[in-house]
């Protein structure tokens, strides 16, 4: 096994590339020795076996997207806790007084997402 | 080896683009989406910047294509119906030139002819130095940023009741 930087990330790579053969090659296997027989029922969406009724598309209600950005603005804090968590017991209070206000700001928003009543699910 | 490996990377995230911009799937062009971002994390990676690489995987691939999809799933348009072009191609192709001239006159002017010696890899611990003693303002505004977001969301979802 290679070592080092790039030899471990060469490792990763390798099983990556694994991953991807082994399934090319099942599926391309299943491909080339299984029987075809084409009938339009078998590109019928499966529906417990009921034929489907109007397409595939529909639109979602804004709640989704409004839990889909609150992921992403915690997701956001938590990556900045990474680095913080490694350097905290080096600079100390200054580090946590920077954290608590950034945390603080944005639990400003959640508070005013509760206050709005967009986090109950009607 | 790097280069070879960059070359390739660059190659497969420049193909994913044209894919992306030219398909007419508004789904798959977030799956193309989606390689151009993971193409990006691996080249975060060999530049030895691992911690951005695997925010990259996080935030963008993790959160960012999410987000995304929910809004492509709001609006009414059908997949793979070319009814939702909004017929402002002159427009949308001056305004992402002014961008990209902009953008590269700057990375031009800021880095001519400056080379960077990747010696050892950037770890997470330089990178909080940084953030936690001397971008301490800019840190502070990225939670300000968040916030206007969140706030500009709620506002949007409350006005539909």
């Amino acid at each position: 096994m290679p070592k080092g930087y790039f030899g471990e990330y060469l490792t990763l790579a390798f099983f990556a590339g694994m991953m991807l053969l082994l399934v090319a090659g099942t599926l391309g296997l299943n491909k080339l020795v299984s029987p075809k027989v084409h009938r339009d029922e078998k590109y019928l969406t499966y529906e417990c076996g009921v034929d489907p009724v109007g397409g595939g598309w529909s639109q979602t209600q804004i709640r989704y997207y409004l839990f889909g950005l609150l992921f992403v603005v915690f997701d956001v804090e938590a990556v900045f806790l990474f680095p913080w968590a490694v350097v905290f017991d080096k600079l100390g209070t200054a580090a946590f007084v920077e954290m608590v206000i950034f945390i603080g700001i944005l639990a400003l928003g959640l508070a005013y997402a509760w206050r709005k009543k967009v986090l109950e699910w009607l | 080896m790097q280069q070879v490996v960059f070359g390739i990377v660059a190659a497969l995230i420049v193909f994913a683009a044209v894919r992306l911009v030219t398909t007419r799937n508004l789904v798959h062009g977030a799956l193309y989406l989606l390689a151009v971002l993971a193409g990006a994390a691996i080249l975060f990676l060999l530049f030895l910047a691992e911690f951005v690489a695997w925010v990259q995987v996080l935030v963008y691939i993790g959160a960012v294509v999410v987000l995304l999809l929910f809004g492509l799933m709001l609006t009414r348009a059908p997949i793979g119906n070319m009814a939702l072009d909004s017929q402002t191609r002159p427009l949308a192709a001056v305004v992402s030139l002014a961008i990209f001239g902009i953008t590269s006159t700057i990375v031009w002017k800021t880095f001519k002819g400056q080379t960077v010696h990747f010696s050892k890899p950037n770890t997470v611990d330089t990178l909080g130095r940084a953030i936690f003693s001397q971008y301490v303002l800019p840190f502070e505004i990225v939670s300000v940023v968040l916030l206007a977001a969140l706030v500009g969301a709620v506002v949007l979802a409350r006005k539909e009741e």
